[in-house]
């Protein structure tokens, strides 16, 4: 193998943690080598969550909805004391999003962040979905929810999984004066519409120019105008603002199912702009290698098509995800492994133990809150309590006693713990 | 109060269920047949779906081989539909009981199976999955049924021919006496707590597992009772069909030991566990670790194959009478069935048929409707013997495989599919619905998944429950926030299945799942948005 690379860091992983790592360590100088599969980036629903909801303590009890996700915090480390957000200071995250969204506006993907609340989003369900950091696009929708506006929710023909009639039928308690109407993609010459394709159609300004014309008839006395979101691939803001300018009133976004557009710009979107900033980025593949001895580089190697290259790095970051990025995997014989490194795992004692007989057990299912345990720098933790490597770090998904789906806290964890880990490595080198 | 009334009630909609609704009507006897649940939610939509040859129980119970022989070969040729004729291979590996494999070809005889013996190495040819350390191998004519299929025809028949009706999500909950008989039933609406009552001719107790409970309801008094022991059995659904032909462990029944293809897919099963209450029935992570080990004996694949789901059923098996704790297995209850005519607690219009086997429901339906027609006064003879059942076209959606191919013949260009693991498309969820409008004035996604493969594939539900979902709305079938619970119910209900299954690619499918139901939908608040669980932490 001649192609040996060095660097400062490898990063295994490129869900939103590891892209997160990647944009902080090269706004820090380090030279950074990644790799990793990017498609669990894909299923992201596009919503960054800080906290949007604290899991029940008992079995009977019920959820609670998170309004103020930083004040809820102290409610969480009660709950979940181990929670990664424990080593993490609220206004760290905040900077640590800031630094996110700021390179995110920079390429044509900008967010807002809710300040002390969290914002109130319309889901494909006609559910409402909690949230602190929504992207631009979806913003008309979340303040029309708050203040009650009339608003329409168009469908299109074709694209399965996302009627407005649904939409309006379930919202229509907290979100009175809501209209449902279904209209054909213009261009579209019927069958089938997925998600993707009809954003690259609406990269036209044509395209655009048709759409409006079908919804205008059905834009009356409402204040805001909701579309799946479809809304362009590459530049969502110019094409909302441009279907806003037809229609007459503010346009939105609503999330679909996964995989949907908003997952795939941030996928697209992070693989073309950290290459500029110097990150060397080997999509769809993978990084192995074991751990040295304590005073030793990691030396790993990038496998898979079409490259095969050796990193030496003073550092890692592992940020592989749980099951669906790949980090961690569950065997019927062995129970919950690292798939990496084959670090020790934080888990239940046994298979019987990783869910609960209900799907929707107000306390979540132990196997979400498995992971690595790690120290105050963000190092996994070996059986006996010490770092298994100086300059081994961890972030995201993979982390134990957080379980992201049910606190919706998957952005915030990745966000915070990439950037508490950034500075820890950055500091210890 | 609702009155209503009939010829004959029925209790129950599993196979016997409604397996009786339809000899009753080919004696010209129209009936209704309530259901707590829908058709099949019992041991009926809870089994392997053997037709058993009877190569299971010659060693035991020479009469229920003879019965399950019998019957085998009458329902290939009258319900060929609902069967897939690939026939059983019934293996030995090393260390298996010689004395019982060189009885068996002899056993076999006496309860006129056919068997043919085959080299280990010629085995191994027909069905690779199979073991290296065969020792024995014997051909039996083993099947496989589809029992959605069967009842739901069974059912159909019996309303195109005497006008005969189910009522689902709908339970007995009482009866009044009068001289001896029963005079009224109490029927309560599961969904809307209504009740109602019924008057009916004669009664007729075919519910499976639950059939002790109902006939308790009678009065305790008079003490109808039936000594009953649940066996619940969990089975587990392969990915991919790993055989072609049933593949059955030559040995005394025991856990795991049973490999039957459907369609698309393979079933691996079971296990036997006596519990208290068939209500309480659930797969176990220990039942589906049983089945492995055991089933990886005989088809060592089975130990690293992807399994979408597991499932069990509570075998309603006779107890002994008076039956002492050494009685309490479920393995060496019989398989037969008993009738009850309940005529030794003066009550003449009443029976309960119990025990048996999803091969043999048409024989126990053809006894209990003698000695019901009998009690009506009506001399008709049983038909279910010569009469084939009709093909229903709306069933071709249950069939493993069958709805790929049904799609591919005959979709409309721009007609979307909903369900992709399974090729269901919109066109059929709005057929599904139009065929039991009169049963089901507002449709759930339960019911259609009873009625289709929707749910079945490596998904489980997971992405087609919401396309489902929202077809439902854009057509009008659903209007109101019923439908976020018909989701929760539909996605609660798949679970059940998939737990003590999830590890390696099939944890990765649930982790998504569960991402998109709880993640970004937020379905297990149970009152979305309701003001009472918000928390502002001013
Ligand atoms: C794990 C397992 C594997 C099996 N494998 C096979 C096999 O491979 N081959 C084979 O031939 N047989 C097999 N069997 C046996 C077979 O499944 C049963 O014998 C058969 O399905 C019983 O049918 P049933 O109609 O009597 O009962 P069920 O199908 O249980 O029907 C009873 C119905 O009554 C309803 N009910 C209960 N209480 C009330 C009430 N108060 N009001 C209204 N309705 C009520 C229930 O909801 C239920 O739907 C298996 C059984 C199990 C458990």
């Amino acid at each position: 193998m001649n192609d040996m690379m060095q660097c400062d860091l490898a990063i295994i992983g490129t869900g939103i943690a590891g892209m997160a790592a990647a944009v902080f360590a090269a706004n820090r100088g380090l030279s950074v080598v990644q790799a990793g599969s990017t498609g669990a980036l894909a299923y992201t629903s596009g919503v960054f969550d800080v906290l949007g909801a604290l899991p029940s303590e008992t079995a009977g009890g019920r959820p609670t909805v998170v309004r103020k996700p930083f004040a809820a915090m102290a409610d969480l480390f009660r709950i979940e004391p181990g929670h990664p957000y424990a080593g993490v200071p609220a206004e760290e995250i905040r900077a640590a999003f800031a630094e996110v969204s700021a390179f995110l506006a920079d390429i044509g993907l900008p967010y807002q962040t809710g300040g002390d609340d969290n914002y109130r989003l319309p889901t494909p369900a006609g559910t409402v979905k909690h949230s602190w950091c929504v992207p631009e696009t979806a913003l008309a929708g979340c303040l029309a929810l708050e203040s009650g506006k009339p608003a329409l929710i168009v469908a299109l023909h074709g694209l399965k999984g996302f009627s407005s009639r649904q939409i309006a039928a379930n919202l229509a308690e907290v979100w009175p004066g809501l209209q449902p109407v279904s209209v054909p993609m213009p261009g579209h010459t019927g069958g089938e519409l997925y998600p993707e394709q009809a954003a690259r159609m609406l990269e036209t300004a044509s395209a655009r120019k048709a759409l409006a014309e079908v919804v205008a008839p059905h834009v009356r006395g409402v204040e805001a105008v909701g579309f799946p979101a479809v809304l362009g691939m590459h530049r969502p803001g110019d094409v909302t603002r441009d279907l806003a300018e037809r229609l007459g009133v503010p346009v939105f976004e609503i999330p679909t199912m996964p995989p949907g557009v908003p997952g795939i710009r941030l996928k697209e979107a992070f693989e073309s702009a950290l290459p500029e900033r110097g990150v060397a980025l080997f999509c769809q593949q993978k990084m192995s290698g074991i751990v040295p001895e304590p005073a030793d580089p990691f030396v790993l190697r990038i496998t898979g098509q079409p490259v095969e290259r050796e990193v030496r790095a003073a550092k890692v970051l592992l940020c592989s995800g749980r099951f669906l990025g790949g980090g961690l995997a569950a065997r019927q014989d062995l129970g919950i492994v690292e798939t990496v490194f084959d670090l020790a795992v934080r888990q239940p004692e046994s298979r019987s133990g990783w869910h609960r007989q209900d799907y929707f057990d107000p306390r979540g299912h132990p196997v979400h809150r498995t992971g690595l345990a790690v120290d105050q720098q963000f190092r996994p933790l070996a059986k006996d309590g010490r770092p298994v490597h100086p300059g081994l770090h961890a972030a995201g998904s993979i982390l134990a006693h957080q379980d992201w789906i049910r606190m919706k806290c998957g952005a915030g964890v990745a966000i915070a713990t990439a950037y508490k880990a950034v500075e820890a490595l950055r500091r210890g080198r | 109060m609702q009155q209503m009334q009939t010829d004959v009630l029925i209790i129950g909609a599993g196979a016997v269920g409604t397996g009786i609704a339809r000899d009753l009507a080919l004696r010209g006897v129209s009936s209704v047949v309530v259901e707590r649940g829908d058709i099949n939610s019992g041991a009926s939509g809870g089994n392997h779906g053997l037709l058993h040859s009877g190569g299971r129980y010659v060693a035991g119970d020479v009469h229920s081989a003879r019965e399950c022989r019998e019957e085998n070969e009458l329902l290939k040729r009258l319900a060929p539909q609902c069967i897939e004729e690939c026939g059983g291979l019934y293996v030995a590996v090393a260390g298996d009981d010689e004395r019982y494999i060189a009885d068996f070809p002899g056993w076999c005889e006496a309860a006129g199976i056919q068997t043919q013996s085959v080299a280990p190495a010629d085995a191994r040819s027909m069905e690779p999955a199979l073991s290296e350390n065969l020792i024995a191998a014997y051909t039996l004519p083993d099947a496989s049924l589809d029992p959605f299929r069967l009842s739901l025809e069974n059912l159909a028949h019996a309303k195109a021919l005497a006008g005969s009706t189910l009522l689902t999500r709908t339970a007995v909950d009482g009866f009044e006496l009068d001289r001896g008989r029963i005079a009224r039933v109490h029927l309560k609406d599961m969904a809307r707590g209504e009740t109602r009552t019924v008057e009916a001719s004669q009664v007729i107790n075919a519910a499976g597992a639950w059939a002790g409970r109902v006939a308790g309801l009678v009065n305790s008094r008079v003490g109808t009772s039936i000594p009953l022991l649940c066996s619940q059995g969990t089975l587990l659904v392969t990915h991919d069909r790993l055989s072609e032909r049933v593949i059955h462990r030559l040995r005394p029944p025991g856990d795991g030991d049973i490999l039957v293809p459907g369609g698309t897919v393979s079933i691996l099963g079971t296990t036997s566990v006596t519990i208290p209450d068939p209500d309480l029935a659930r797969p176990s992570v220990r039942e589906v670790d049983v089945n492995l080990t055991n089933g990886a004996e005989m088809a060592p694949i089975l130990a690293s194959t992807r399994y979408v789901r597991a499932y069990c059923g509570v075998r309603p098996l006779l107890a002994d009478d008076g039956s002492s704790e050494a009685d309490r297995d479920g393995r060496s209850a019989s398989r037969g069935f008993l009738l009850f005519d309940h005529e030794n607690v003066g009550l003449g219009n009443f029976c309960s048929v119990v025990g048996g086997k999803l091969t043999t429901y048409r024989l126990m339906a053809e006894q209990t409707v003698d000695l019901v027609c009998g009690r009506l006064g009506n001399s008709t003879a049983c038909r279910t013997r010569e009469v084939p059942l009709p093909v229903m076209d709306a069933c071709s959606w249950t069939e493993p495989g069958r709805s790929a191919k049904v799609w591919v013949m005959g979709h409309a260009s721009d007609d979307e599919i909903l369900c992709e693991c399974e090729l269901v498309s919109a066109s059929a969820v709005d057929g599904l619905l139009q065929d039991c409008r009169d049963i089901f004035p507002d449709p759930d996604l339960q019911l259609l998944g009873k009625r289709s493969r929707i749910g079945k594939g490596a998904c489980q539900g997971a992405f087609c429950g919401l396309r489902v979902a929202s077809h439902l709305y854009d057509t009008g079938a659903l209007s109101s926030r019923r439908g976020l619970g018909a989701m929760r119910v539909f996605f609660q209900e798949r679970f059940k299945g998939q737990r003590p299954i999830l590890w390696g690619a099939q944890m990765v499918q649930s982790e998504l799942a569960e991402a998109l139901h709880c993640g970004l939908l937020g379905l297990e608040f149970p009152a979305p948005e309701s003001p009472e669980v918000e928390l502002s932490h001013e």
